[in-house]
């Protein structure tokens, strides 16, 4: 198994490619930024939420799952496909409730980010589905509000394989899929705030809630108050 | 846990011993991987699984219960909440509706006494509807239990109701009270074949293992260049080449190889694999034996929609005799090192299990989600060994090639499209049923011989496929032009299209596994979409708003679902654009229709127990 290293190519730029990576992988380490929210580094990657999708020789793929190889052309900041990525965000918006200014996770959420991100300024075309669950705060520390999940499953594949714990899962088919906790309750899981899973880090949005420290940080200072979503990837690039 | 104060409360409720449920995962070996059999086991004896039993079948697989719960919460026939006895599923496919499915459905619920989704309280009767249960060409059709009644009819309903609230048998309401019936016997008693039109290859007179007989006399390469040679496509719609895909997994390096046939015929209005499960179950074998000699797998699966529970005992039966006959097990036909034997993998009602990964998954008792690609299940299928999944008419395929050879075949059909298929042809015609044809035939050659002089819509692959009108019924069955796997659905000038589309977008928001957002969430919005073009609320801007989501759904989804799923949408705005503008017409005072205001106050108007006084015009009155 000792395949050469090789190159290919993202929207013009030579990218240097190992056996095994995938294009989102050799894109992060040369600096360059593909969108994703289901994706979070040192975690498996899932390919749901399809906001990484770019084109590798004309066909339509997910960076996070899809195998980079040698000589590809892989297009990425195209106007269509940005379009199709601002259509899949809107999706989410509008599959959930995201109110943003009434939600603690503001100026931290993936989702608000990655919306600047892809300019998506205006009120959008998509109905409203309003989900109506009901809130889980019954563990001293840790709240749960999948009315502002957007399905990226981070949570459960870093409890499953970071915490060895799993603590959740999904239930449900189609529209109705969620994600649910190990047992009646957060309470009846031995969840613990110190949890990967439940870490700042791991929920994009507001869902998964860390109780007491909502606003330590104020709007305005917060992470993509600094910066746009992606610059730290986009910061490793040397042209 | 019986002392559980949430299970007492009802005594109508099947309480699941933690005692039974341990011998049930038992009689799986605790073994993860059979959940799904785990599951409709305690789903069959107990009617439900409760939280308790997923804590108890999580314990003792290893899993957690959410693991569990994911898994009984993603198959429609797995039940969380009790459900009855007797469970009546009424298929609710757009056929079934136009062939008066509504009566039928009132008539069940005013006998029983419950709506649709209700259990009686007596924990008798669970009334449901289902999609598609695969019997269109006898429709309206329901399944009590395991066993099919179809042909329903308002007088036969009520005898159904009568014969079960009397305490008879499904099975004997089904196919009559005979106890000396062999299973294949019950099968063509309650459900009929309708084989309108036999060919050469699979429904003419097909001998008995002749094909596996050339097979072990021949080198397994060479098998794979025969099938490869002649042509063979898969029969399930997406057409990969059978001997390529053979050739890939053989050449995989693994210990294990798994040939799986995919039995799960979901796509609405296809029945053909039903007629060859019941009819040419061991040429069905056959080809799967001759697979399994091909690429050296031991070990095979057949996964049967649990809408075909009812021709579980036959297909045993047909695996149990051929055991016997040495065509199964250990040194099939004597021949040292050919070891093959299959399993029965029932499905538990979920659409998206035809997908090759998804079937995978299901296989391995998981949800039943496609699997990312690559790897290909050729590669790294089942338990991560290389796996070949074919359809039933596939492999059907595969076992008349080895007997005739691959120019036999390749001869017949037409170019890149060649041998015979088998078209499931159901709606408004006057011989509904199978019709074996070679491909290349123009699709009103095959509405002529099916009596279908009124059709002028066809629905040609099922939902996922195209629907065209009259001018294009010239067009020719096969892979390059009129692609199908099976289904040719006729419609009559007096349907309404826009009801068509509007079924089949609610039937790809139910059977979307949600893995992926534009799947799960914009097949939501097309089904918003298209109602209300039906309730007369469209703008002539929605149409492009349609093809616009349409286009982001099929270029973005993870699989085959998503990619075809906006397909009645997008082939009825390109083959009827009348339909759609009949009903987009700008209203004579310019407010846009898109807005209404009636639904939009209505959930106000509920909270605050009155009327309101600005837009409710008859207040006064």
């Amino acid at each position: 198994m000792s395949d050469p290293d090789f190159t290919f190519t993202i929207d013009g730029k030579t990218i240097a490619g190992k056996p095994g990576q995938t294009i989102m992988e050799a894109a992060d380490e040369a600096g360059v930024y593909i969108p994703r929210l289901c994706d979070h580094e040192g975690l498996r990657h899932q390919g749901g939420c399809r906001i990484c999708t770019v084109k590798a020789e004309g066909r339509s793929v997910a960076a996070c799952t899809q195998p980079a190889a040698a000589g590809v052309v892989v297009e990425s900041e195209t106007d269509h496909i940005n379009k199709l990525r601002r259509d899949l965000v809107e999706m989410l918006f509008h599959e959930g409730n995201h109110l943003c200014p009434i939600c603690e996770a503001s100026g931290n959420c993936e989702l608000q980010a990655m919306a600047y991100r892809l300019d998506m300024t205006a009120p959008t075309k998509f109905p409203f589905l309003e989900p109506c669950r009901e809130l889980d705060a019954s563990h001293p520390d840790i709240a749960l509000d999948t009315n502002r999940c957007i399905s990226c499953g981070r949570c459960i594949r870093a409890s499953q394989d970071i915490d060895q714990k799993g603590i959740f899962g999904y239930v449900g088919r189609g529209i109705h899929r969620r994600v649910a906790v190990n047992g009646n309750n957060l309470a009846g899981t031995d969840a613990d705030i110190a949890d990967n899973a439940v870490s700042a880090d791991v929920c994009p949005v507001g869902c998964i809630i860390r109780k007491g420290v909502g606003f330590a940080t104020p709007i305005g200072e917060r992470e993509f108050d600094q910066g746009m979503i992606g610059t730290d990837i986009e910061g490793k690039r040397r042209d | 846990m019986a002392d559980n104060p949430d299970q007492s409360e009802s005594a109508n409720q099947a309480i699941a011993p933690p005692s039974a449920i341990v011998s049930i995962c038992a009689r799986f070996e605790n073994d993860p991987n059979r959940m799904l059999d785990i599951l409709l086991d305690v789903q069959d004896q107990f009617r439900w699984i409760s939280g308790e039993t997923m804590e108890v079948v999580a314990s003792q697989t290893g899993l957690s219960r959410v693991q569990v719960e994911g898994v009984a919460s993603f198959y429609s026939f797995l039940s969380q909440s009790p459900k009855g006895r007797i469970t009546i599923r009424l298929c609710d496919d757009i056929i079934d509706r136009f062939a008066g499915l509504a009566e039928i459905t009132g008539l069940f619920e005013r006998e029983l006494g419950v709506k649709v989704g209700e259990t009686s309280a007596d924990g008798a009767f669970s009334l449901e509807t289902t999609p598609c249960i695969g019997m269109c060409d006898q429709a309206p059709a329901a399944m009590i239990n395991d066993v099919v009644v179809t042909k329903l009819t308002p007088a036969r309903a009520r005898e159904i109701v009568a014969a079960l609230k009397r305490g008879e048998q499904p099975e004997d309401i089904a196919h009559g009270p005979k106890d000396d019936l062999s299973p294949y016997e019950q099968a063509i008693g309650m459900v009929e074949n309708n084989i309108r039109l036999g060919g050469d290859v699979l429904l003419g007179s097909v001998p008995k293992e002749a094909g596996l007989k050339k097979a072990i006399a021949t080198k397994p390469a060479s098998i794979i260049d025969t099938v490869e040679a002649a042509g063979l496509r898969g029969c399930g719609g997406a057409g990969f080449s059978t001997g390529k895909k053979w050739r890939f997994a053989a050449a995989e390096p693994s210990e294990r190889r798994i040939i799986i046939c995919n039995a799960d015929e979901g796509e609405p209005g296809t029945f053909k694999d039903r007629v060859l499960l019941t009819e040419r179950p061991d040429l069905l074998v056959e080809g799967m034996t001759i697979a399994a000699r091909a690429t050296g797998a031991r070990e095979g699966l057949i996964y049967l929609r649990g809408e075909y529970i009812y021709l579980r005992a036959h297909l045993e039966d047909v695996l149990a005799e051929r055991r016997e006959r040495a065509l199964l097990g250990e040194k099939i036909l004597g021949v040292d090192g050919f070891d093959f034997d299959i399993r029965i993998q029932i499905g538990a009602g979920a659409y998206i299990c035809g997908e090759e990964g998804a079937l995978i998954s299901s296989c391995e008792g998981l949800p039943g989600e496609p699997k990312t690609r690559p790897p290909f299940p050729v590669n790294c299928g089942y338990l991560g060994f290389p796996t070949v999944v074919n359809n039933v008419e596939t492999f059907c395929h595969a076992a008349r090639i080895m007997d005739r050879g691959a120019d036999w075949f390749f001869e017949m059909g037409c170019e890149g499209s060649h041998g015979t298929k088998l078209f499931s042809v159901s709606g408004d015609c006057r011989k509904p049923g199978v019709y074996e044809l070679p491909y290349g035939l123009s699709l009103l050659e095959l509405l002529e011989l099916a009596g279908a002089e009124e059709a002028a819509a066809v629905q040609v692959g099922g939902p996922s496929g195209t629907m065209i009108d009259r001018a294009n019924f010239h067009r020719k069955l096969g892979f390059d032009d009129l692609a199908t796997g099976g289904a040719v659905i006729i419609f009559s000038g007096q349907r309404n299209i826009l009801e068509i589309v509007e079924y089949y977008m609610s039937f790809f928001v139910h059977e979307s596994c949600g893995y992926c957002t534009p799947c799960r969430v914009g097949n939501v919005f097309l089904q918003k979409a298209i109602g209300k073009f039906r309730k007369g609320l469209a703008n002539p801007e929605d149409i492009d708003y349609m093809r616009d989501l349409s286009a982001t759904i099929i270029e973005t989804s993870r699989c085959g679902l998503g990619m075809t799923s906006p397909n009645p949408i997008l082939t009825t705005l390109e083959n009827f654009p009348l339909v759609y503008s009949a009903v987009t017409k700008p209203t004579s005072d310019r407010i846009r229709a898109t807005f209404d205001i009636q639904s939009a106050i209505e959930d106000a108007r509920k909270l605050a127990k009155r009327r309101s006084h600005i837009f409710d015009e008859d207040f006064t009155k």
